[in-house]
């Protein structure tokens, strides 16, 4: 099911906050989408709009192209996952996952035998098939997670809408449940919205990304062009660790005001400019510079972490151990050819390609 | 069982604490118990024997706790209607409210009575009214029920209270979206976790209503066979100075209030079933 959200606003209670500012978005058939930004940036707030909770709001949402509210829920066929579970205490797994069937009115509602199945069948989906007969409480918060998942799964709904569903579990646990998910995404063609604020999690399940920021939409786009092109320097530092070179454009070259860092060929018009890139993107070369080399504990992805003494500040950058070696630690320069630029919180028209000079590794920094 | 507890335990001292609320509820609560128990038979079984033919004391009873029973059963919805209202509603006053639940606790009964029996009598402000429409509520049944009404229902608001408090609204919301009408969605979602501390809130309220005297007995008209209450009987027998008659009707007031009390503690636990920690229901 496709979603459609055009100029949406909403006010929180006894309050003239704008909790989403002019939110439009457009989510397609079949993807599986996440809403990531920090707390407060309204990526709930969005989902619990798209589900019909909650009260007014300002503009139109469509899901399939038609108005939500005043449609009978059973109707709308969205199947939502609440950060905390939501599930019935004092009813069993398998009573927890066949409500949404239970309550149907008896016209509609399979027979006892056809629930039974299902719920059996959702069991083995969620890889807890003994469990029917449990109650929420002794289970743990992996089992309790995929139980919220099951019960919302019954009804077969086309639009699942998960709220940080992974907050509560430990790192092996949240890996294995997300790849899971996505596996289940693609084999029952489910439109999916995931709110996360944990970036590598969406990155790695999600098709889109939307980035949101006080209320609005930062920039949506594809997991792998979003890194490549942030749409503001936020993005560029809510996906990862970012380095911030302050500088110059000047005759087609961007000037970092540090004497330490290199200068690269920009085709963007003259005036101020701050450059951020990632920690592994950035090269250490033998410039006879005044940059040094500081080695440190750890690194990631087979990549060493330094400290690098620039004139006025410290900044640490993630290279090849045997970079080391080869140009030594006194004398250095820093080579940040592969920034983004920026200028008033808007990328820069013409700055280079990414992809200039792939000499590291590209990895996935945390 | 209660010596082998675990050495680090959360409260600092518990086996001296534990020792001292044995001897404690020992001298508070198993003395004069024993002693209610013990005394009916110190003249020898024929008290007893004569009690238990009392047709009086039979009515009694049946009053005492039948009252009890419907105004304790009357109060759980009304407990719960007031208690949702504390908690949901955003009502203008409700601190004012909140502090009026517990008046009835804080009032001396007599007072309660002494007021209910003014309002509700002939001539009194609802008395008048409601003898217009043909009902008579002083000095009948009626009278004890509406009495013990008020004086149990702060027990079912304060035990339903704060479980509703902390009854997180995406249970509900989750329900909702699930498809579920909101009268299924109060039936099979919110209500049951409700019911543990409905059903506290009941007994409570039921154990208080069945002990009552001073609220009652000014509008229960206390007509034998009729409205008069087993506490009133047992006062009545003291004061026709038949200790051992007294005592009686105490011991079989105690022993029923107990297997009622009983009877509402395996309720409870059946209604809790998921809703607590394995083997602490």
């Amino acid at each position: 099911m496709s979603v459609q959200i055009r100029s949406l606003t909403r006010r929180a209670p006894n309050a003239s906050r704008k909790m989403l500012d002019g939110v439009s978005l457009t989510i397609e058939d079949g993807a599986f989408v996440a809403l990531v930004g920090p707390s407060g940036a309204g990526k709930t707030t969005l989902l619990r709009t798209i589900a019909g909770l909650d009260g007014p709001y300002e503009g139109t949402v469509l899901v399939d192209g038609r108005v939500l509210a005043g449609r009978p829920m059973r109707e709308r066929r969205i199947g939502f996952v609440f950060q905390n579970y939501a599930l019935f205490r004092h009813m069993t797994v398998a009573r927890n996952i066949s409500f949404g069937l239970d309550v149907l009115p008896r016209g509609e509602r399979p027979d006892r035998g056809a629930i039974a199945a299902r719920v059996a069948e959702l069991l083995e989906l969620i890889q807890l098939p003994t469990l029917g007969g449990a109650y929420p409480d002794q289970l743990s918060g992996g089992q309790r997670q995929r139980v919220a998942l099951a019960r919302a799964l019954a009804t077969k709904p086309g639009l699942l809408l998960l709220d940080e569903p992974f907050g509560a579990l430990d790192p092996i646990v949240r890996r294995q449940i997300r790849r899971w998910l996505r596996g289940l995404h693609d084999q029952l063609g489910l439109t999916t919205v995931l709110v996360t604020h944990d970036h590598d999690e969406a990155l790695e399940v999600a098709d889109r990304l939307v980035v949101m920021q006080n209320g609005r939409v930062v920039q949506e786009a594809a997991a792998e062009t979003l890194d490549a092109a942030p749409a503001t320097p936020f993005v560029m530092e809510f996906l990862g660790e970012a380095l911030e070179f302050p500088g110059q454009v000047a005759h087609g070259r961007f000037l970092p005001d540090d004497p330490n860092v290199l200068s690269f060929a920009v085709g963007a018009g003259d005036g101020p400019a701050t450059a951020y890139l990632r920690p592994h993107e950035a090269r250490l070369v033998a410039a006879g510079g005044a940059a040094r080399a500081i080695p440190l504990t750890g690194g990631q992805g087979g990549l060493r972490r330094l400290a690098v003494a620039l004139g006025t500040r410290e900044v640490e950058i993630l290279v090849l151990p045997e970079r080391l070696g080869q140009v030594g630690t006194e004398g250095l320069g820093l080579d940040i050819g592969r920034a983004r630029l920026f200028r008033d919180g808007a990328p820069l028209a013409g700055a280079p390609p990414v992809a200039s000079g792939q000499e590291l590794p590209r990895v996935t920094v945390g | 069982m209660v010596f082998c507890l675990r050495r680090r335990d959360g409260l600092p001292g518990l086996s001296i604490s534990i020792a001292f609320t044995l001897v404690w509820i020992g001298l508070i609560v198993a003395l004069p118990l024993t002693a209610l128990v013990l005394r009916p038979w110190q003249d020898g079984g024929g008290v007893m024997l004569r009690v238990l033919h009392d047709a009086r004391m039979y009515a009694a009873l049946r009053v005492s706790f039948g009252c009890a029973a419907l105004a304790a059963a009357i109060d759980v919805p009304l407990g719960l209607l007031l208690a949702w209202a504390l908690v949901r509603a955003r009502l203008p006053g409700r601190r004012a409210i909140d502090a009026l639940i517990d008046l009835p606790f804080a009032l001396p009964t007599a007072v309660t009575g002494i007021t209910l029996a003014t309002l509700y009598g002939p001539t009194g402000w609802v008395g008048a009214l409601l003898a217009r429409a043909g009902i008579r509520v002083a000095y009948t049944p009626a009278g004890i029920v509406a009495a013990l009404m008020f004086v149990g229902l702060p027990f079912i608001v304060r035990a339903v209270e704060p479980v509703l408090r902390g009854l997180p609204p995406e249970l509900e919301e989750a329900g909702l979206l699930l498809g579920a009408s909101p009268l299924q969605n109060f039936r099979r979602v919110i209500l049951p976790p409700l019911l543990p501390p409905l059903v506290a809130g009941f007994s409570l309220a039921f154990a208080r209503c069945i002990g009552e005297y001073g609220s009652v007995i000014f509008i229960a008209g206390n007509q034998p066979f009729r409205s008069e209450i087993a506490p009133l009987l047992i006062v009545v027998r003291l004061q026709e100075y038949d200790y051992n008659g007294a005592t009686a009707i105490a011991l079989i007031l105690l022993m029923s209030a107990l297997a009622c009390m009983t009877g509402v503690a395996a309720l409870r636990r059946r209604v809790s079933r998921g809703l607590v920690a394995r083997g602490a229901a």
